[in-house]
């Protein structure tokens, strides 16, 4: 274990104190929709303009972690990812808690989360300089084809109707064009105004796709919003940590997966959710359960993107490549701090790397007992305020969120806009998942293509761009198997079947 | 006689309070913590140099700077808006070149040059060409050759375009008579991990991006005037016989509507962090250059960056 003493060095009063705070107001932050762990992070730094370098970044991770984990509560509770890290989770979550078991969803989100977190921490610790090189093997071009694969679920992800899927993704693919694009610096279907020069704001954009349909059949049904089958007030935690420890593949699958993919700049908790929750999916013998309230789905997710913490922390300390928004905001405050990340970090400056390392384990583990606090306060107040309070409280925070992202009234307009319109839609069958991410790949991939393009194009190398690459090579492949699996799988199953009847 | 005696008494008691309170502006200013919008996401570099103005500006004028962020547009939503923010100096904007020249050039963006009231431009990050440390190319002379003997094929990543990156490529492949392909990248940290990651031959990208990576990358020429403090070995392009010194300026905007007075002691004040020489060595070491172009100088030098933009990005194909 390298350097002891710096466990030490964590583990003073002081340090505890700015964990147990940091995630604290991190849960509570992320669990606010649109208020994002980016904002929290940025709100810090004249805070830590005083502190030494170890203890600014303890609370800012601290911070950063209790965010991602709060993202949980509103995607459980009201089908809101709270962060876009959190967007599968409402698959699973928001069904379970519609059924009454919020309480044992938010138990096993914040299980997840605390060992998604520790797994990340631990690469951090012991593989970050390896694991590093990822990072930058990871080029143009793979960007593009992991976009691809993103693309691709849908076909996993989408309920009901595959063509309505497909056809909500290409809306999403649209949106992402509007504004002034990320590499031309084109300005594109804005249609001259002003409200659409900045873009589709992906938060805003989720703020308004999955909450306002939400809240308008929140005021439009009488039932209550969500059923409560037993007396509420336990964690059921022995119920949530006994599942835990039946599906423990799944959570170290999905811990694994997200550090993986929090490793690549630019990813991000999203697209980390997704990939873990799809192979949870294709791994489960429950797979048909997926969609309709699976635990399972739940667990990877929220181990997926608290895992992504220490993932993209790799980049950003061995490469100062930031992994993560919030990384990008941290690598300032660190450069404000005269502490130079990089290659020499380690080694210059291992006291002040080894201790935040150790306070992010220290700030991880304190999610477990003020997650499940938080969480079950969370619970109760979503089941037992009236609707006549809860919507327009909702309403109110919906605006807030979506105009303190960027500090726009146009994203609010933009919100409200396609709230409505994904009101529409959802009658019509088509879920505001398939939207969103081809919202959010949509710009990974086009900038990702346009580079690969651009470099083979000058190189005479445009196939072996594109097909010649061992990683791209490895992604496609999934590609392949994520299309095609469904057919296999079906035709195995008959083969099964008829075997069975002979 | 007493009566216009009374008129102009009258007169007098009347417009002391205003004379009074036009003074005052001045004197008083700043009374209250002063708002620092800056139109990019929080991480990068305005948003950096931005925070280490912070300290030096509480401590010498006693109220907070408050730094918040209205991204959108590379910039564009929040420099449109400028104009309709209330112009009591309590709120100031950051302004980058060459954003708000060649941003209102290309479409309508909802500002134009001229609506932009600049009071300082308060340093720059100079262009450099990067590369890896075990590239082939020690000297901008290999780079050049190579570029010669290949038209095309070197690979140059760089951040955005119609940027400073951008720009400074489309000079420099005009002054050496070479032609290289520029590949744009979101932000200076892609474009810097693509030239890390051998996808491109080189980095259009600045002095900074030396000060972060250290012994990983090697600054072949710096478009600086004289010799960075922070790199004393590398050449300036003006040493190598091009006349290339350019960068990504930053600056203080405010709204129009801003009194004269207060728009002079702003910079002023702007001016007097920049002297500090704690203030000076900490831009130094992330890489950065001091500039100092106060309110009276302003008009020249946007007239002076004007032209050179508006010619390099008109060549550069970036307006028409």
């Amino acid at each position: 274990m390298p350097g002891l003493e710096y466990l030490i060095a964590a583990l003073t009063p002081f340090h505890i104190m700015l964990a147990l705070a940091g995630v604290v107001a991190g849960t509570i932050v992320g669990s606010l929709p649109g208020l994002t762990a980016t904002m929290a992070v940025a709100v810090l730094i004249p805070i830590t303009f005083s502190m030494e370098p170890a203890s600014a970044l303890i609370l800012m991770g601290a911070i950063y972690t209790g965010a991602i984990y709060g993202g949980a509560y509103a995607a459980i509770l009201l089908n809101t990812p709270g962060t876009p890290s959190a967007i599968a989770t409402t698959f699973d979550g928001f069904p379970m808690a519609k059924r009454g078991d919020g309480d044992l969803a938010v138990t096993l989100a914040c299980i997840a989360s605390v060992v998604g977190g520790l797994v990340g921490a631990a690469f951090l610790l012991w593989l970050s300089p390896p694991l590093a090189k990822v990072a930058l093997a990871f080029g143009s071009v793979e960007y593009f084809w992991l976009a691809m694969f993103g693309l691709t679920m849908i076909s996993a992800l989408s309920q009901g109707s595959l063509l309505k899927g497909l056809i909500g993704a290409c809306f999403g693919l649209l949106l992402s064009f509007v504004g002034v694009a990320e590499i031309s610096a084109d300005v594109r279907f804005t249609f001259g105004s002003r409200t659409l020069l900045g873009g589709i704001e992906i938060v805003s954009a989720l703020i308004g796709l999955y909450c306002i349909p939400v809240l308008i059949d929140m005021v439009a049904t009488p039932d209550r919003h969500l059923k409560v089958t037993h007396k509420t007030g336990g964690f059921r935690l022995a119920e949530a940590l006994a599942f835990s420890w039946n599906y423990k593949f799944n959570l170290i699958r999905s811990s694994v997966i997200g550090t993986l993919v929090g490793i690549l700049p630019g990813a991000g908790g999203s697209i980390a959710g997704l990939v873990a929750y799809s192979e949870a999916r294709r791994a489960s013998k429950n797979s048909k359960d997926f969609g309709h309230g699976a635990p399972e789905g739940v667990q990877a997710t929220e181990s997926a993107n608290n895992a992504t913490v220490g993932g993209g922390f790799i980049p950003t300390l061995v490469l100062g490549i930031p992994g993560t928004p919030p990384d990008a905001v941290i690598l300032g405050a660190l450069l404000i701090q005269g502490v130079r990340t990089g290659p020499t970090l380690f080694t210059d400056n291992g006291s002040t790397v080894y201790t935040f390392i150790y306070g992010l384990f220290l700030a991880t583990l304190l999610m477990l007992p003020t997650g499940l606090i938080i969480g079950r306060y969370a619970y109760r107040t979503i089941i037992t305020v009236p609707k006549s309070m809860l919507v327009p409280t909702v309403a109110f925070m919906t605006i807030i969120g979506s105009y303190s992202i960027r500090n726009s009234v146009s994203d609010v307009m933009i919100m409200i806009a396609l709230g409505v319109v994904g009101w529409f839609l959802n009658r019509f069958g088509f879920s505001p998942s398939p939207i969103v991410l081809g919202l959010i790949l949509g710009r990974i991939a086009e900038q990702g293509f346009v580079q690969a393009w651009t470099i083979g194009a000058a190189t005479d190398e445009l196939p072996a761009m594109f097909f010649g690459r061992p990683i791209s090579l490895a992604i496609i492949a999934f590609i392949l198997l994520s299309l095609f699996y469904p057919l296999i799988r079906g035709r195995w199953a008959a083969m099964r079947s008829s075997t069975d009847a002979e | 006689m007493t009566i216009s005696r009374t008129i102009i008494l009258a007169a007098m008691v009347a417009l002391t309070p205003m004379a009074m309170a036009v003074a005052g502006q001045d004197k008083d200013y700043p009374d209250k913590s002063v708002s620092y919008i800056i139109p990019f996401g929080p991480g990068g570099e305005s948003d950096i140099t931005a925070r280490l103005q912070q300290p030096f500006f509480k401590e010498k004028f006693g109220v907070d700077l408050v730094v918040s962020y209205k991204p959108g547009g590379g910039g564009a939503v929040a420099w449109s808006q400028l104009n309709s923010i209330k112009g009591d100096g309590y709120t100031i904007m950051g302004i980058n070149l060459p954003h708000i020249i060649v941003k209102p050039l290309q479409k309508n963006v909802g500002f134009a040059t001229k609506d932009i009231t600049g009071i300082y431009m308060f340093h720059y990050t100079p262009d450099a060409i990067v590369v890896k440390k075990d590239s082939p190319f020690k000297t901008l002379k290999d780079l050049i050759e190579f570029a010669k003997a290949n038209p095309g094929k070197l690979t140059m990543s760089g951040s955005g375009k119609g940027t400073a990156n951008h720009i400074a490529k489309v000079r420099f492949d005009k002054m050496a008579g070479v032609k290289t392909t520029y590949v744009a990248f979101k932000g200076t940290g892609k474009a810097a991990a693509a030239m890390l990651g051998d996808q491109v031959k080189a980095e259009w990208g600045y002095t900074s991006v030396g000060a972060k990576y250290g012994d990983e990358v090697r600054l072949l020429a710096v478009a600086m005037n004289k010799r960075h403090p922070k790199f004393p070995n590398v050449p300036t392009f003006k040493e190598l016989g091009f006349d290339l010194v350019s960068g990504a300026y930053r600056g203080i905007a405010v709204p129009k509507s801003t009194p004269e007075n207060i728009r002079v002691k702003l910079s002023k004040m702007i001016g007097e962090i920049n002297a500090d020489p704690a203030f000076r060595k900490k831009m130094e070491d992330a890489g950065m250059a001091l500039l100092d172009v106060d309110y009276a100088g302003m008009g020249a030098f946007m007239a002076k960056m004007t032209d050179i933009y508006t010619k390099a990005a008109r060549e550069a194909g970036v307006i028409k």
